[in-house]
């Protein structure tokens, strides 16, 4: 599946392109298929999002998974501060991103 | 520090090339990796030198300014391309009077950022006296 | 320290505003996101990978307790708590949000602090000696003439669009405490027949193509320091590469057109840029120099300190390094906790440094491009209190210039342009090695990390460096081994393929055993590497 990401303009925080907004959950995330160019090229210009890109995931049942492990470590936060992540109180967080 | 808007009938400055195989043009264009020491022989003959920004990450312009004003040029020296508000006050103090964006400019803004700094820390190519003159007289 | 005068702050608090006021245009979309990011950029304001991230310069390395009471405060009113300081000696904030940023920096600017080109392709933060002022081998105290870069560098108009981003190191001694020779120019002040002068080294640097600086001009009388410096940027400004950005380092040029080359096309410029009457007078040089004059130091004060604690003693002998002043040393910190974040610090342990120098150094501290906190002043009769306090704030591992002492970019947990991750790799390789004992038996070991080939972790001057790559979509560590940022300078070397995370470990450890079998008395890892070079070492590690 095809992701669309970025960071949110004012508070620069990971965005993912829900279908009809952003969320900062990459588990909202939805597939952006053919149409990701569009939908970037529209969210950008409106300043809804900063610096966007389109990324491969796959699909999981906790939810899209992106496949390079830069985007996770984008979805959750750094690996070494779990207190930081997403997800604090998750112990596999770590093994979500690696 | 102003906006040139082109004028009907004015000349078109000439390559640094086609300026050293023919002496009578007034009006000379230096591309970034032009050498402006070229000119210095001719500084008394020009009345425009326009210094090209393709790109405003390209800061080669910057010293090409600061050297011909070094030599003694005082004829007109412009800015064209790729030339945002943000650089123009740096533009000024290597020695530019005007400027040709290839995007508009607003007019407020280009005043805003010429008089945002009432000091600067070094000698450049403008009249604007460093701090450390003004330290010690 | 230097302190502002009324141009100084007001050069900064324009910058405030200026930044502000571009901010506000990006956020109203006047300007788009490709003409706004050199201008956050020369601001020190990157978007990384979880948020933006906020440099803030510490020139030369150099502040007080009230300064590092703000950096405190930055990182628990705009950031998660806690701040990181880099490899040249300034500090990073993670979690920046830009509507933000420009109060953070009025905040900064209020005790003489700022963002200014902490990033972009304009001239950077001045680094220097970390030990300036204090130590007894200097010629000077080198920082008088960074704080002089620093003015004639900060909104050059001619050089905040060059090539790439430019390096400056300024020292003064021999002893190499600041991988001069690692900089785009390194400067060491020198004296010749009793007279101030500088060498110039110019086109070191790291990267994917790490070379050392060669020697350009081995004495500039002083009072023509700036305008060398400026003939230097001068000619790189107008012949650098531009045209791609992985050659476009002044290293790159040096090693196209020769040094020679360079020499002499620097010189033609000099004479000319000498006419020009950049130069500041002595008078400007002896007001700057007056605020780094040394310390009001007590005479008389005893050498002697008490070791009955066995583990105040394993720190004393580790951390603390001879001060010129009789009665004082220098305290060095150690930021590199086993299984800790590598530079990392809480607002509550910045706190206690703040307080420790206010209290104990006359108000002044350091940071090291290892990643460390240096209290430069501290009588001996006080190191037994301010080992107490760092060891209750966790601030006192006694591990300087040990393995654990490891240098380590932020990587792939933080940074857009990582391949891998570093920080878990510096914690895993600490806590192999976390026996202080054994870490002592090996001593002196530069360990260095960087998670891509940018090498902010200074990989290549590691006594044992490691560099993070993508291997098909999988995190590989290369080990090298060799390197140095000291007067020793030389580059790492590569030993083989790559390493997974825990094999990079493994194979740091039969490196360091293979050492031990083979050392002389009084090598260190580097030494015996030199000596017997990387075939043994090769076989050690891949059997």
């Amino acid at each position: 599946m095809k992701l669309l990401t970025g960071n949110d303009l004012a508070s620069g925080a990971v965005t993912w392109w829900t279908g009809n907004g952003w969320s900062i959950h990459v588990e909202d995330a939805v597939d952006v298929g053919e149409s990701g160019d569009a939908i970037l090229h529209a969210e950008e210009g409106a300043r809804r999002v900063n610096a966007p890109y389109i990324i491969e995931a796959i699909s999981t049942p906790e939810g899209p998974r992106p496949a390079h492990i830069k985007d996770r470590v984008r979805a959750l936060g750094p690996t070494v501060r779990p207190d930081l992540t997403l997800k604090p109180a998750d112990p596999d967080v770590g093994a979500w991103v690696i | 520090m102003v906006e040139h808007h082109a004028a009907e009938g004015e000349e078109p400055a000439v390559t640094l090339d086609a300026f050293l195989d023919q002496s009578n043009a007034t009006a000379v264009r230096l591309e970034p990796d032009d050498d402006a020491r070229a000119l210095i022989p001719y500084l008394d003959r020009l009345a425009l030198i326009e210094i090209a920004f393709p790109k405003f990450r390209d800061g080669r312009g910057y010293s090409s300014a600061r050297i011909l004003r070094e030599a003694g040029y005082t004829g007109e020296l412009r800015a064209q391309g790729d030339v945002l508000v943000d650089q123009i006050a740096f533009m000024k103090r290597c020695g530019f009077d005007s400027f040709s964006p290839e995007a508009p400019l607003n007019q407020a803004d280009v005043e805003a950022a010429l008089s945002r700094y009432d000091h600067v820390y070094q000698g450049a190519a403008d009249a604007a006296v460093p701090v450390w003159k003004l330290r010690h007289g | 320290m230097y302190k502002y005068d009324n141009y100084d702050q007001a050069i900064v608090d324009a910058r405030v505003e200026e930044f502000r006021d571009q901010v506000k245009r990006r956020l109203a979309g006047e300007i788009t996101e490709d003409q706004f990011k050199p201008l956050r950029l020369m601001n020190g304001l990157y978007l990384q990978l979880h948020a933006y991230m906020l440099r803030v310069a510490i020139p030369y390395g150099t502040l007080d307790s009230r300064q590092m009471r703000m950096l405190a405060h930055i990182a628990r009113k705009y950031d998660r708590d806690y701040g990181h300081f880099t490899t040249r000696q300034n500090i990073q904030y993670n979690w920046i949000k830009l509507e933000e940023c420009a109060d953070l920096l009025a905040e900064l600017a209020s005790v003489e602090m700022h963002a200014i080109q902490t990033s972009g392709n304009c001239i950077r933060n001045i680094s220097s000696d970390q030990y300036a002022g204090a130590a007894a081998d200097e010629v000077a105290d080198p920082r008088p003439w960074a704080e002089l870069l620093r003015q004639w560098s900060t909104f050059h108009p001619e050089f905040s669009y060059l090539p790439r981003k430019f390096k400056i190191a300024v020292i003064a001694a021999d002893e190499d405490r600041a991988a001069m020779r690692l900089h785009d120019i390194g400067i060491q002040l020198v004296n010749r027949d009793g007279k101030l002068g500088a060498a110039f080294y110019v086109g070191g640097g790291m990267g994917r193509t790490p070379m050392i600086a060669p020697l350009i001009k081995d004495y500039v009388p002083i009072e023509d320091f700036l305008s060398y410096t400026e003939a230097c940027l001068r000619v790189y400004n107008r012949y650098g590469r531009r045209d791609n950005i992985y050659k476009a380092r002044i290293k790159i040029l040096v090693h196209e057109i020769g040094a020679d080359e360079y020499r002499s096309q620097v010189e033609e410029e000099f004479a000319h840029v000498k006419t020009l009457g950049i130069d500041p007078p002595a008078a400007e040089l002896e007001r700057i120099a007056a605020y780094f004059a040394p310390p009001p130091f007590e005479s008389g004060l005893s050498d002697d300190v008490d070791r009955s604690d066995p583990d105040f003693a394993v720190w004393l002998d580790q951390n603390v390094k001879p001060h010129k002043q009789a009665g004082y040393a220098i305290v060095n910190i150690s930021l590199k906790p086993i299984g800790g974040i590598p530079g990392d610090a809480s607002s509550a342990q910045i706190d206690v440094m703040a307080d420790l120098a206010e209290k104990y150094s006359f108000d002044e501290l350091r940071v090291t491009h290892a990643q460390n906190i240096v209290l430069p002043h501290v009588a001996k009769r006080d190191l037994y209190a301010v080992w107490q306090a760092l060891n209750a704030a966790e601030l006192a591992n006694a591990n300087l210039d040990l393995i654990s002492d490891i240098i380590a970019c932020p990587g792939l947990d933080y940074c857009s342009l990582a391949n891998a991750r570093s920080i878990p790799i510096a914690q895993k390789i600490a806590k192999r090695f976390a026996d202080p004992a054994r870490q002592r038996d090996l001593g002196e070991l530069k360990l260095k990390i960087s998670g891509c080939i940018n090498a902010c972790g200074h990989h290549h001057a590691g006594h044992i460096g490691i560099l993070g790559v993508d291997r098909k979509g999988v995190e590989n560590y290369q080990l090298t081994l060799g390197g140095s940022g000291a007067e020793d300078v030389s580059i790492g070397k590569i030993t083989g393929p790559g390493f997974d995370e825990d094999g990079i470990v493994d194979a740091v450890e039969r490196a360091t055993d293979k050492y031990k079998e083979l050392r002389e008395p009084g090598e260190r890892f580097v030494d015996t590497y030199r000596r017997v070079g990387m075939e043994p070492f090769k076989e050690a590690i891949y059997g």
